[in-house]
């Protein structure tokens, strides 16, 4: 177990990516599938050029967490493959790295999709 | 009543009905919602590290995302997980919970249309461009480590 200061921080950098989602969904009125895309892509940017790994070492499940560690591990797991398969490497690497997150979404959806009714939603 | 004092006084009427979005509690509630999960995250993956002290970070990070996807695709089934969402907003988007909530939530609404065309299709309504800008930029990523 971390000491608890270091959960502190977990929480601090896990509140503050969503509170900057949270503020661009009251200024652009922007949609679920942008906002996810949007940080997706601030994630492989951040890994592609080598400052994602500082900022993990430091904030952890803060940024694991949120879809900027899915683009992250994307980019990642690109330039790995590339290292170590060269050009076949452009093509697998980056799904490869997800395909965990990626088969668990898929198919947990599926799974629950099939089994649970959609309620009528109440705002 | 001129019509201009009627328009002004409706106007004012409905402006006291709708509902308004609070900017700075919304913040507040983003930020320890998206806190909490993230904090959930950590903690199941420093138990995974405990009880299998040989396990590559790598995959320990990863079954701590498929556990995170897991419980939100469950709440999502039982309808908890719109609950949450109304008052944490992108405190629940923006973490994995947000991926996987957007493959089950259309998964369940569009069953009624079909297996094929009707859940399996409109799963990926919002992941799919998620799925797909995703593995484009890892290709642009690649193609310049290779080049560079």
């Amino acid at each position: 177990m971390l000491p608890w200061y270091e959960y502190l921080i977990v929480f601090g950098t896990g509140g503050l990516i969503c509170m900057i989602g949270q503020i661009l969904v009251i200024t652009t009125k922007i949609t679920t599938a942008r906002i996810l895309v949007l940080f997706e892509l601030i994630g492989c940017f951040l890994a592609a050029i080598n400052i994602y790994e500082p900022i993990s070492a430091f904030a952890k499940a803060g940024i694991n967490v949120p879809i900027v560690g899915f683009g992250a591990s994307l980019a990642k797991g690109a330039i790995n493959a590339v290292k170590a398969q060269g050009i076949l490497g452009i093509f697998t690497g980056g799904i490869a790295s997800v395909a965990g997150g990626l088969a668990a979404a898929i198919g947990f959806g599926f799974l629950f999709g099939s089994l649970f009714k959609a309620k009528t939603k109440k705002f | 009543m001129t019509e201009l004092e009627r328009n002004e006084r409706y106007n004012k009427y409905v402006e006291a009905k709708i509902a308004k979005t609070h900017a700075w509690p919304s913040l507040f509630n983003a930020f320890c919602f998206g806190g909490i999960i993230c904090v959930i995250g950590q903690l199941f993956n420093d138990m995974l590290l405990s009880i299998f002290p040989t396990m590559a970070t790598q995959s320990a990070w990863t079954l701590t995302l498929i556990f995170l996807i897991f419980v939100a695709s469950f709440l999502t089934g039982l309808g908890v997980f719109d609950k949450i969402a109304v008052y944490a907003g992108a405190g629940t988007i923006i973490p994995i919970t947000g991926f996987s909530n957007s493959i089950a939530s259309p998964a369940m609404e569009f069953k009624n249309e079909g297996i094929v065309f009707g859940m399996c299709a409109k799963m990926f309504v919002i992941a799919g461009p998620v799925i797909v800008f995703g593995t484009v930029a890892s290709i642009i990523v690649g193609l310049i480590y290779l080049l560079v």
